[in-house]
């Protein structure tokens, strides 16, 4: 029993679904995940503790904000550019929130012609949302020079409460931080497509293992990952 | 196996199904396998609310109606992302609550946060801020 279900994973007739479901399978004294494989189920874990990491730096940007008695920054007015002769609120933001969302979707198609074998369309997406993502890294360059050009810092700033430049600095730092290795791992990966590597079950550089098109949806994670953790920052930082 | 792969509309990924790829129509479905269709419309919602949540700044909505708006917004991206983009629609209910249900529970450190905040918030308007 316990050999079936190590050899041939999600393999096992009917399974229970709802509550009784979930309860069947972690108490099944074999493996919780019944059909995700162990790459995915990591990624998967690996994404939640990162959830906690980005919750506790939106937490403490929650804390500095409400409890400051110097008024806080106004975001839409700090974040506005003038574009032709026109004033606009936040445009900035709003633009690099599309690019993201964009290359959520290329990344999102990317991963379904990876499962129908079709490398060269993988490929080709997926250096899309690389090239987007890239792209999203540059605005945010360009953004933190413009701050830092009308004097934001860390410790102080020009327009209110001295919290707003280390929440900034910090949140959106690690997130193009996220964004940057997100670009460089969706680069690797668009390359093994790319030369067949998932075709031919090329054993991998580091860790000599076969690899499947499941890798690109693993890859896929992790980049709706970014987008959504961007979400949270657009509403949370950006908007309120 | 292969009625309820089919009414999941997913199948296990790996090597379990050399014996169900006829029911699923295509010759290489394994893993994931959607119309590209629905990648196409819930971009384009994700682009529709992310519009409106810009407009909510542009029009400068204040007060509980734009947090309201922007945690509204927020939210169905998010779903939208979480459940389609990465799948979670499809998972078995396991893993789902497994990840999304801790998330959840950050609310709680949130509100200790809030009343954290207000006491610091109070003590320094009592005793630290300047009279203008």
């Amino acid at each position: 029993m316990a050999e079936t279900a190590l050899t041939n994973p999600g393999g096992s007739p009917a399974r229970a679904a709802g509550w009784q479901g979930i309860a069947d399978d972690w108490s099944s004294d074999q493996r919780a995940f019944k059909n995700v494989s162990w790459g995915k189920a990591m990624m998967w874990i690996f994404l939640l503790s990162d959830t906690f990491i980005f919750s506790c730096f939106l937490l403490s940007y929650m804390t500095a904000r409400m409890s400051t008695t110097v008024p806080w920054p106004n975001p839409s007015e700090v974040f506005a550019l003038t574009i032709g002769g026109h004033h606009i609120p936040l445009i900035l933001i709003a633009i690099m929130t599309f690019v993201l969302i964009s290359s959520s979707g290329t990344m999102a198609m990317a991963v379904n012609f990876g499962y129908r074998h079709d490398r060269t369309k993988t490929a080709i997406l997926m250096l899309v949302t690389a090239a987007l993502g890239a792209t999203f890294v540059g605005m945010q360059a360009f953004e933190w020079t413009k701050l830092i050009m009308e004097g934001v810092r860390p410790w102080e700033n020009p327009w209110g409460a001295a919290q707003f430049g280390s929440s900034f600095f910090m949140i959106t730092g690690f997130h193009g931080t996220h964004v940057t290795i997100g670009v460089i791992f969706l680069i690797v990966i668009a390359r093994k497509v790319w030369r067949g590597d998932f075709d031919v079950e090329r054993r991998g550089f580091f860790t000599s293992r076969k690899g499947n098109y499941e890798v690109v949806e693993i890859m896929g994670l992790y980049w709706h990952f970014v987008d959504l953790v961007w979400v949270f920052i657009f509403a949370f930082f950006y908007l309120w | 196996m292969t009625s309820t792969a089919v009414i999941d509309g997913q199948q296990p990924s790996l090597h379990t199904h050399a014996h169900d790829t006829v029911a699923a129509g295509t010759t290489h479905a394994k893993g994931q396998q959607h119309p590209i269709k629905l990648y196409l419309v819930v971009w384009g919602w994700l682009f529709v609310l992310s519009t409106c949540s810009y407009l909510v700044d542009y029009f400068g909505l204040h007060g509980y109606l734009r947090w309201s708006l922007i945690l509204l917004f927020m939210v169905l991206k998010a779903g939208l992302i979480v459940a389609v983009f990465m799948h979670m629609a499809w998972e078995r209910l396991a893993l789902a609550y497994a990840i999304l249900l801790p998330p959840v529970l950050v609310l709680v450190f949130v509100a200790i946060m809030v009343f954290e905040s207000e006491y610091t918030h109070l003590i320094r308007v009592l005793f630290f801020a300047s009279p203008t």
